[in-house]
């Protein structure tokens, strides 16, 4: 099992040379850098703006800025954000940390939502609630994330219920530490919600196809014949085998958490990885842009190492393939 | 957009695909094995860019399977059929796939409401010009967020037209002045267009005459008729997600088909190429292909971009399935038949190997078109993708974020309610397809 992981961890260092590679192409392609918008400006002199531009670096062939960039990124220096002013890595640590937490608190939700519902769904099939949940799962999908995201907007802001948007109060600074818990806590139920209806909807129907393929399975009759009580069969046998797809699932529900959040952040404020990378791309800020960039892929292959864990754990036929 | 073959290997972005030295139990069925085919339900989350199958173990672990019985056996399913169910199984004239398909997708009554939607939406974009009372950036000064006009039906439709003035707290407020109503009459002449693109006409289905303006859905910030600008934003919102998915489609296919027939460094370079790919969060990749667009680049330009964009993070979740299932098929006897009668490398991947591919190929794609038409929308919304004047409804909901005007003008997410009947209808087409290509679901 270490072993498996290790391989892994390994595999992922070529990638993660490839993903950086690849962000500072993206970059390079944008015509011109941070320092452009500055040059339109008559009060700024153009000799700061060479020298500024020489000092950063940016004068250099994009092949040389690239290696540096690797050089320093694998001593642990992500560079310095022209917009900010200080270094990348303490720029991202606030945002990553508020990107994780909403990834990991919609994805409770959504796990713990859909599948005690696919599961009712499926063994009361055709029922009420099993149609309520199917015709519920195929909106969560159809509905566009920012556009349920400006609905709890407006929802928070007629009602008053929940903060609209962001993920501290302006008296943050001056709360207990518990109530700074609990404000943060505040702050991020919408978000939750907005994201984590998404992951319910499509876990939801994945769930309840998986579980009935698997209750028309043989073992699951021999089960029923042999006495056992309903509620073990589902639980214990039905369930377990069903959950088994669902964790290969883990993973790509990981990237379009993502993905999703990012769209979500930017509607509510939240101050995550998303929002940090689409302000570093709008004002070119390239070494922002790339550390948040490569920290998001990053975040998708840890994901997807969990969830290959998971599945070797769950699954013998992998761990020993 | 993280696909992925789902054979032996665990979902597996840098890990090797089992080569063609180890072996790789058949994803694909063979024909006479259909009762046992891994029917890889594929799931179609709108965030995620090509749908992705999902694994089904327990086809896999059948895999590969002793044959089943008799034919009427494996077509039943392995289920007892009696009366009509069982003639019908046996009966010597077995319809094709694509008629037995057809048939089922007939059957499905959501699945068909979804197309009905899907054909009218697409034909309303196609006549967008003509349907919209006004071009897209037709404006009338000092009419900024007017709130929609109310139809009158009785005794001709008509909407009454509206005084601007001020409320209690001096906010401008439109109110209806009942004393000048506005017929509306029907195929008006109003500004020209060409329909299609090629006619020239200026004929639109309804309008108001006298210099005044209609506005049935309101107007946004500059003045133009927000009605008129959802129209023409079909045109653009829908025809995004065709091109961009029939882009991914070849290319996915094409790229897909090479790299699993030749196998050795092409499949690793290419392979690699897409982890790569595959490895960041497709939004991520989005924002930043799209922001690297120049502001001043004329609005065709930018459609043009932005299609090409939203294909090349699609492609290579697409390329990796492909190449999954061309790996087991090039094994087989058709495939060496084909080559040993000296049939070339490229007409065998095109005219042989592909085509087995197809059946999941066309779910994939139904089932992706929603993906690509949010992932335009999000990047419109976020202004980074189609830009003013060109509307689409992702930046017609841009307007959207300042809290004001949505809790005071909420007519303006009606761009959001369109696209979320489009991917609703989309979503249940697609199922229906998925399930009538299904060979397992009777």
């Amino acid at each position: 099992m270490l072993l498996f992981i290790l391989r892994r961890l390994l595999q992922t260092v070529p990638l993660l040379v490839g993903i950086t590679f690849i962000s500072f192409v993206i970059m390079q392609l944008a015509p011109g850098d941070y320092l452009t918008s500055m040059q339109g400006n008559p009060n700024v002199n153009p000799e700061t703006i060479a020298r500024l531009r020489t000092s950063f670096g940016l004068d250099r062939p994009w092949h040389i800025q690239y290696l540096l960039w690797l050089k320093n990124a694998v001593m642990g220096n992500f560079g310095y954000s022209f917009t900010y002013k200080i270094g990348v890595f303490e720029l991202m640590g606030q945002y990553v940390f508020a990107t994780l937490l909403l990834a990991i608190s919609s994805m409770t939700l959504s796990w713990a939502v859909a599948v005690p519902m696919g599961v009712y769904a499926a063994t009361h099939k055709n029922g009420l609630i099993d149609r309520m949940t199917s015709f519920l799962a195929f909106t969560g999908i159809s509905l566009p994330g920012f556009f349920v995201a400006l609905l709890a907007l407006l929802f928070a802001q007629r009602t008053g219920w929940f903060p609209v948007g962001q993920m501290q109060s302006a008296n943050y600074t001056s709360l207990t530490p518990i109530g700074k818990l609990q404000d943060v806590g505040w702050h991020l139920i919408l978000p939750t919600l907005v994201l984590g209806t998404r992951g319910v909807a499509s876990i939801m129907r994945q769930m309840r196809g998986n579980l009935l393929d698997v209750l028309g399975e043989n073992y699951i009759l021999a089960a029923r014949a042999r006495g056992l009580k309903e509620k073990v069969v589902i639980v214990k046998h039905a369930v377990r085998n069903a959950v088994n797809p669902l964790i290969t699932i883990f993973g790509y529900e990981i990237a379009g958490l993502l993905a999703g959040a990012a769209l979500v952040e930017t509607v509510m404020a939240w101050p995550g990885l998303g929002r940090l990378l689409l302000s570093a791309v709008q004002s070119q800020d390239l070494f922002v842009a790339m550390g948040s960039f490569v920290m998001g892929a990053l975040m998708l292959i840890i994901g997807n190492l969990i969830a290959d864990v998971l599945l070797a754990v769950t699954d013998p036929r992998i761990r020993f393939s | 957009m993280q696909t992925d073959p789902k054979q032996s290997e665990p979902r597996n972005p840098s890990g090797r695909a089992p080569d063609a030295g180890e072996p790789v139990p058949a994803p694909a069925p063979l024909p006479a094995e259909e009762g046992a085919h891994a029917s890889e339900p594929i799931t179609s989350d709108p965030g995620r860019m090509v749908a992705a199958p999902a694994l089904d173990h327990h086809a896999m672990a059948e895999a590969p399977p002793g044959a089943p019985a008799t034919p009427a056996d494996a077509r039943a399913g392995g289920q007892l059929l009696t009366g009509a169910a069982a003639r019908a199984a046996l009966s010597p004239i077995p319809l094709s796939p694509g008629r037995l398909a057809w048939r089922k997708l007939k059957k499905n009554k959501l699945a068909l409401s979804g197309g009905v939607v899907l054909i009218v939406l697409y034909l309303v974009a196609l006549f967008a010009p003509f349907i919209a009372p006004y071009g897209y950036t037709s404006q009338e000064r000092g009419s900024n967020f007017r709130p929609p006009m109310p139809v009158r039906l009785t005794p001709a439709p008509t909407v009454y037209e509206v005084k601007k003035s001020r409320d209690q707290f001096l906010k401008p407020i439109f109110i209806e002045d009942a004393s000048r109503p506005l017929p509306i009459r029907f195929f008006v002449r109003g500004e020209p267009y060409k329909l299609f693109g090629v006619i020239p006409t200026n004929v639109h289905l309804f309008g108001v005459e006298g210099g005044k303006r209609i506005y049935l859905l309101g107007s946004d910030q500059f003045g133009r008729d927000y009605l008129s600008r959802l129209l023409y934003a079909s045109q653009i919102s829908l025809s995004v997600g065709l091109l961009g998915i029939l882009i991914t489609f070849t290319l996915g296919l094409l790229v897909g088909g090479i790299s699993g027939f030749y196998g050795g460094r092409i499949d690793d370079v290419i392979m690699r190429l897409c982890e790569v790919i595959m490895s960041v969060p497709d939004f991520y990749l989005l924002l930043a292909l799209a922001g690297t667009l120049p502001p001043t680049l004329p609005p065709v330009q930018v459609y043009v971009m932005i299609v090409i964009i939203l294909s090349f993070v699609g492609w290579a979740g697409m390329a990796r399935i492909i190449r999954g299932m061309v790996l087991s098929v090039r094994e087989r006897e058709y495939v060496e038949a084909a080559r040993s009668l000296g049939v070339s490398d490229f007409r065998i991947i095109i005219r042989h190997v592909l085509p087995s591919t197809f059946t999941y190929a066309i779910v994939s794609a139904t089932l992706s078109i929603p993906g690509y038409i949010l992932a335009e929308a999000g990047l419109s919304f976020l202004n980074l993708g189609i830009r003013d004047p060109m509307p689409s409804w992702g930046n017609m909901l841009s307007a959207a974020q300042n809290l004001t005007t949505l809790e005071q003008r909420t007519w303006i997410l009606a761009p959001g309610v369109m696209i979320f009947l489009t991917t609703l209808a989309f979503n249940f087409l697609g199922d229906g397809v998925r399930d009538a290509l299904d060979p397992k679901s009777r």
